[in-house]
């Protein structure tokens, strides 16, 4: 809703105007802009803490940063980038083009949307203001194991745990917005199996959000009681007991992880369809597959726990377990590449990112195969393998993945093409940069060197340079990614309606720009239109 | 548009998430229980065994010697000695051991401490049944007093084969005052 205020003072008004209609919006789309810009700040946020490591770990010995602040940074880099950067930047996309993919004239719930949002600024402002308080920031990794954050925790920690109670407020309403957009409003005949994909992966993320965002809720609060009101939930010596804490925070952490990868999923089930320009093979497989990987992903979080003393037994099941995983994934990447099989393929920048998602998240999925072979991870457990592993589903998956999405919706979003020749600068130079940066962290990771410490001995020093040259390009790679979305968003090549050659669904028979209201009229889906 | 079926589904949904939270906290009793039922971490009951019914179930085997490694810790912030008089004792399955732990306060005020166990491997943590421990009780101790304490248990003839060592392991633990008062309290209470 835009708050138009007309009076003589015109500079003042117009910013009041201005605050206003971003303050009070509940429309999908401005909402979705707004998730998205946020997302981008707190990466190049959390990016710019990356670049700190990096330069720390250019050279072996302490040179410029004090261990002290290299944890605190450290720390912050997980947290920032987990819950402000990949987090947001999905629930964005979906709210642009979830009610845009199945024709809802908005989501179910603006006025919670808006508050949905409207929470995370000030949950990272309470969450980054600890780098200036006394004692210092949350220096215990994004992991927060007890006792570390709870004996030993600065007193900042506080503001750590409100910060990540009002996190994951703001992703259990969205979530829940999402699950009754989906639910209720989709236009007539586009029956659940006829959804995208991407609006498929995003209802299964919404629910394993409902299902595991609250129990990281809980297990905060009980660090919280812990640390100030006297109970011993994570404390031995009143019979409580830290390896708890490992237990309830993977219950949370390991869906957690799928939270992060499933509606990168789902885009590039949208992206690499349009540019093989056949459909999707194996939409059901596709569908089924999301839910099996979100069903087993509450049962594996004993793989992140292998060192910590298990029973034999609880090793096993949780070994096979997690390599069960391996089965749905294999099927996905089995269906994008059927896809592509004899496709017409193009390959603009969307493409390019979504065929290195593919490409590169299946490197990050069979370190993660080796990781969770019980005899092998005893050795590479908290090393730099375990490192490589997560930052290769994590930057060339989630991130490649999202940056796919904004290619490919960008010129429906705001109506111009981007600059195509500068789009492929970026792709080859940041994925050239990330197998720079992460590929040798497998190396030192073998070779033991031990993850979250700024110092390491001196054979790991070349790989360390070569990750810290490839991080730093990395770095400029995201750089240019800005410029590029600003120039786009700031005018360009008119887009057509439909964008893409080839290009089904229904956001592409809206207007480009999308103009802030579509689909008043719900859109009618025959039987022979899919997907 | 039906406005009651999104509202009914909000609801459901919103009540889901608070549940979830609750489970989270459900998650503490569970753990508790199911490392109390299978000894998974190494924690002993905190309930004293009756000899005559360990006995009674628990022949006496003569030709099997299992190995068992005493250790005593101090938590952070207890100025406390505390150590096994044996650190080594072999024993037979079904057969009643007495072992003793010295501590003594080295501070200046007087402490309340609890001792936790914790037996290694955890299989082995249900197979060793205490009669008496002091971990059963707080102990107080005034600055410079030292205390002997016994420890009578038997280790059971159901222990796995192929256990032949374990390590039964004591930390000592600083209590708060509040608590400390209520624990002395009760335990008077109980003698």
């Amino acid at each position: 809703m835009v708050a138009h205020v007309e009076t003589g003072h015109a500079p003042r008004n117009r910013f009041i105007a201005f605050a206003s209609r971003w303050l009070l919006t509940t429309n999908h789309k401005e909402i979705g802009t707004l998730y998205l810009c946020l997302s981008f700040g707190l990466f190049f946020i959390a990016g710019a803490m990356a670049m700190m490591m990096r330069i720390e770990l250019f050279e072996p010995g302490i040179q410029v940063i004090d261990p002290l602040i290299y944890n605190q940074v450290l720390t912050l880099h997980g947290l920032v980038m987990v819950f402000g950067a990949v987090m947001p930047a999905f629930v964005g996309l979906a709210n642009w083009m979830i009610p845009l993919m199945i024709g809802a004239p908005d989501m179910a719930l603006p006025r919670l949307n808006n508050f949905s949002f409207w929470i995370l600024p000030f949950a990272f402002l309470i969450l980054l203001s600890s780098l200036f308080m006394e004692g210092g920031a949350p220096n215990f990794g994004w992991t927060f194991y007890a006792p570390l954050s709870t004996t030993y925790g600065p007193p900042s920690t506080d503001f750590f745990i409100l910060g990540v109670h009002l996190m994951g407020i703001s992703s259990i309403l969205g979530a829940i917005n999402i699950i009754v957009t989906i639910v209720n409003l989709r236009a007539p005949g586009m029956t659940y199996m006829k959804m995208p994909l991407f609006v498929w992966t995003w209802f299964i993320t919404a629910f394993l959000l409902i299902m595991v965002m609250p129990v990281l809720a809980g297990c905060v609060t009980m660090m919280l009681t812990d640390r100030h009101f006297g109970t011993s939930f994570f404390e031995a010596a009143g019979g409580g007991d830290p390896v708890m804490f490992q237990h309830i925070f993977w219950f949370f952490g390991h869906p957690e992880v799928y939270i992060m990868i499933l509606p990168g999923f789902g885009i590039a089930s949208q992206i690499i369809p349009t540019f093989a320009r056949k459909k999707l093979f194996g939409y059901h497989s596709m569908v089924y597959a999301t839910a099996a990987i979100a069903f087993l992903s509450f049962i594996v979080w004993g793989h992140h726990m292998f060192t910590t003393g298990m029973p034999l037994f609880a090793e096993l099941f949780f070994m096979y377990a997690t390599m069960l995983i391996a089965v749905p994934t294999g099927v996905k990447v089995f269906n994008w590449v059927a896809t592509m099989w004899r496709g017409s393929m193009t390959f603009e920048t969307p493409m390019l990112f979504a065929i290195g998602f593919v490409m590169m998240f299946t490197i990050g999925g069979f370190s993660g195969l080796m990781l969770a072979l019980v005899p092998a991870d005893v050795q590479y457990h908290d090393t730099y393998f375990v490192v490589a592993h997560f930052h290769y589903v994590l930057y060339p998956g989630a991130i490649f993945g999202t940056m796919a999405a904004v290619y490919y919706w960008l010129p429906k979003w705001c109506g111009n093409m981007y600059d195509e020749r500068l789009g492929k600068i970026h792709f080859w130079t940041a994925t050239f940069a990330v197998n720079l940066t992460f590929f040798p962290m497998h190396f030192t990771g073998l070779a033991g060197m031990p993850r979250r410490i700024p110092d390491y001995s001196m054979q790991f020093a070349d790989f360390n340079m070569v990750s810290s040259v490839g991080s730093w390009l990395l770095g400029l790679t995201q750089v240019l990614f800005l410029y590029i979305v600003i120039k786009t968003v700031r005018g360009g090549e008119k887009a057509t309606d439909e964008v893409w050659e080839g290009a089904e669904g229904l956001e592409w028979t809206v207007p480009s720009p999308a103009p802030l209201h579509t689909f008043d009229t719900p859109p009618v889906i025959g039987d022979g239109d899919h997907r | 548009m039906n406005r009651p079926p999104r509202r009914r589904q909000t609801l459901l949904l919103g009540v889901l998430a608070v549940g979830m939270f609750g489970f989270a906290f459900a998650l503490v009793p569970l753990y508790d229980i199911f490392c109390e039922i299978t000894g998974l971490n190494g924690k002993t009951s905190n309930q004293a065994a009756l000899l005559e019914e360990v006995q009674s179930t628990s022949a006496a085997e003569t030709n099997r010697l299992v190995t068992i490694n005493l250790l005593g810790q101090v938590a952070r912030g207890l100025p406390w000695e505390f150590q096994p008089v044996e650190t080594e004792l072999v024993v037979r399955p079904g057969e009643l051991t007495v072992t003793t732990y010295h501590a003594r306060n080295r501070g200046t005020k007087t402490v309340v401490a609890q001792a936790v166990p914790s037996v290694s491997p955890g299989r082995a943590a249900k197979h060793l049944k205490k009669i008496e421990c002091f971990c059963f009780e707080a102990q107080e101790l005034a600055p410079g007093a030292a205390i002997d304490m016994p420890v009578r248990f038997l280790v059971d003839s159901e222990l796995p084969p192929e256990i032949i060592a374990l390590t039964l392991s004591y930390t000592m633990f600083p209590l708060p005052d509040a608590e400390a008062g209520q624990i002395l309290s009760r335990n008077e209470g109980n003698q």
